[in-house]
């Protein structure tokens, strides 16, 4: 992959993919790789595309948008100092600027919900609330909650989850491909954990007292340990 | 006096929302309140059966909107209680009916004559739900004791958060101690600490709720005549501000009957 010329990051709405390709298909294809590789973080996020000064006409922005789509991807912006690629984008009711209205910290995405005051720094993100049922958050890299992750509520994260409280929802670390992130708890029973590519269930009828855990994937499958204090 | 806007709501249908609309409001009112209580459910309209006034409709909160008549003319008043008033919802329209911004007209219209406006919304996220809770002060949020719904209500109370009319209070209503008792229902405690707001009623399953809400009498009508009664007067001076303990709802074990530990915290 050629990670050093299409980068993603979380931004206030959604993901922002940059794209530095020396031409535009060439730009697609490592997008559609990209897209390829990690279906279950980018299904159903919003993305703007950063295209720099490339030169783009209205069907070039169309070939972008219909290739998101087929992935579940939304198209809202797309960035550019270029302002023939900027008209063009316009013209398709796209965002051109992303500078929120008022100065802010960039955030990542909270579908179903408005966002509460998060300070994410670059590749960690800080939330201090309970995700409620129907409640998504997705951001590239660490995330760390501070309460709960309730049944129906989902965390995708690129790199690791750690949650100060319960989880019970869907948690999918290193979402990105990182088959090394790690997801740990003060009670770890999700709906379904996954890391990277692979897919675990919580045992069934658990009922001992809840101990903190962390999971991980070992020798291809995701193994839970408790965590002992003095160890 | 301002009055204060209550939204009960729910998510899941069928868990009990007009029910207790109909009982809170009979239980506000014998408290010295005036309320009026507004059907929101446009299209499935019950709560005029349940308070019994269904045949003194006359015009509906769609006709208010649509300027057919004035706010005074559609409220119909209770047969016993004259605080108590009904804003019907219309029957032969839908919920694209009404906006956020009507209701919002409708309860700053009620506020200035009323103590407490109690909303019953539809069950559901959408529009109904939207436009039930958009002039709310305060919400409350019913659930059973049964997983799918105690999972709508997260999603709901999720939704309220959301739009900055937190934090919802939970009623949990239709509770079996017995089955409580034996592991087979929710516990209360097991509801609380998933949802994580605060617990405002306990309402145990009983029959004589369903009697009462056909014959268009609420159960609330008669204070002391069960346990259910009770448990609504006291959700009703709970919004008061009182501070009152929550009833002893488990049958008594052979042991407690021996010892008669039962008589400690009935009521």
């Amino acid at each position: 992959m050629n990670s050093d010329k299409i980068t993603i990051k979380g931004i206030s709405k959604g993901l922002l993919v940059t794209l530095r390709e020396d031409s535009w298909s060439a730009g697609l294809r490592a997008l559609e790789t990209h897209l390829g590789a990690n279906p279950a973080f980018f299904r159903g996020g919003r993305v703007a595309l950063d295209v720099g000064a490339q030169d783009l006409s209205i069907s070039d922005i169309e070939e972008a948008r219909t290739l998101l789509v087929r992935h579940e991807v939304e198209l809202w912006a797309v960035v550019s100092t270029n302002s023939f690629t900027e008209a063009a984008a316009q013209e398709l009711g796209l965002v051109i600027d992303l500078r929120p209205p008022r100065p802010r910290a960039p955030e990542a995405t909270f579908e179903g919900a408005a966002l509460p005051s998060e300070e994410p720094l670059a590749d960690g993100l800080v939330v201090r609330r309970t995700l409620r049922s129907g409640q998504s958050l997705r951001h590239p890299g660490h995330i760390v909650i501070v309460g709960d992750v309730n049944p129906g509520a989902e965390v995708v994260a690129g790199g690791d989850i750690v949650v100060w409280g319960r989880v019970r929802g869907v948690v999918h670390a290193g979402a990105l491909g990182d088959g090394g992130a790690v997801v740990c708890a003060l009670d770890l029973a999700p709906m379904q954990l996954r890391i990277a590519n692979h897919i675990a269930r919580s045992p069934e009828g658990r009922q001992q007292r809840p101990e903190p855990e962390m999971a991980s994937v070992r020798d291809g499958k995701i193994v839970a340990v408790p965590w002992y204090s003095g160890e | 006096m301002e009055a204060r806007v209550i939204t009960v709501t729910s998510g899941k249908g069928g868990v009990g929302k007009t029910t207790l609309t109909a009982n809170l409001g009979v239980a506000l009112a014998m408290l010295g309140q005036r309320v009026v209580t507004i059907d929101a459910d446009v299209g499935l309209r019950n709560l005029d059966v349940m308070l019994g006034l269904e045949n003194r409709i006359v015009y509906d909160l769609v006709d208010v909107i649509e300027g057919r008549c004035r706010l005074r003319q559609a409220l119909v008043r209770h047969k016993q209680l004259s605080e108590l008033f009904l804003l019907p919802a219309a029957q032969t329209r839908d919920k694209s009916a009404v906006q956020p911004d009507d209701m919002l007209g409708i309860c700053d219209e009620l506020r200035g004559q009323q103590d407490i406006i109690l909303i019953d919304s539809p069950a559901g996220i959408e529009q109904g739900f939207r436009y039930a809770v958009a002039p709310a002060d305060e919400v409350l949020v019913v659930t059973n004791p049964e997983v799918p719904a105690v999972r709508d209500a997260d999603r709901v109370i999720g939704l309220i958060e959301a739009e900055d009319k937190g934090p919802a209070r939970l009623v949990v209503n239709r509770l079996k101690p017995a089955l409580v008792q034996r592991g087979e229902m929710l516990s209360i405690p097991d509801v609380v600490e998933l949802l994580a707001v605060e617990l405002i009623g306990i309402v145990p399953d009983d029959q004589a709720v369903l009697i009462a809400a056909n014959r268009g009498q609420p159960l609330a009508l008669s204070r002391n005549s069960s346990l259910a009664s009770q448990s609504f007067h006291n959700i009703a001076r709970r919004l008061m501000g009182k501070d009152v303990p929550f009833l002893t709802l488990h049958e008594p074990s052979v042991f407690e009957r021996l010892f008669g530990f039962m008589s400690a915290g009935r009521g």
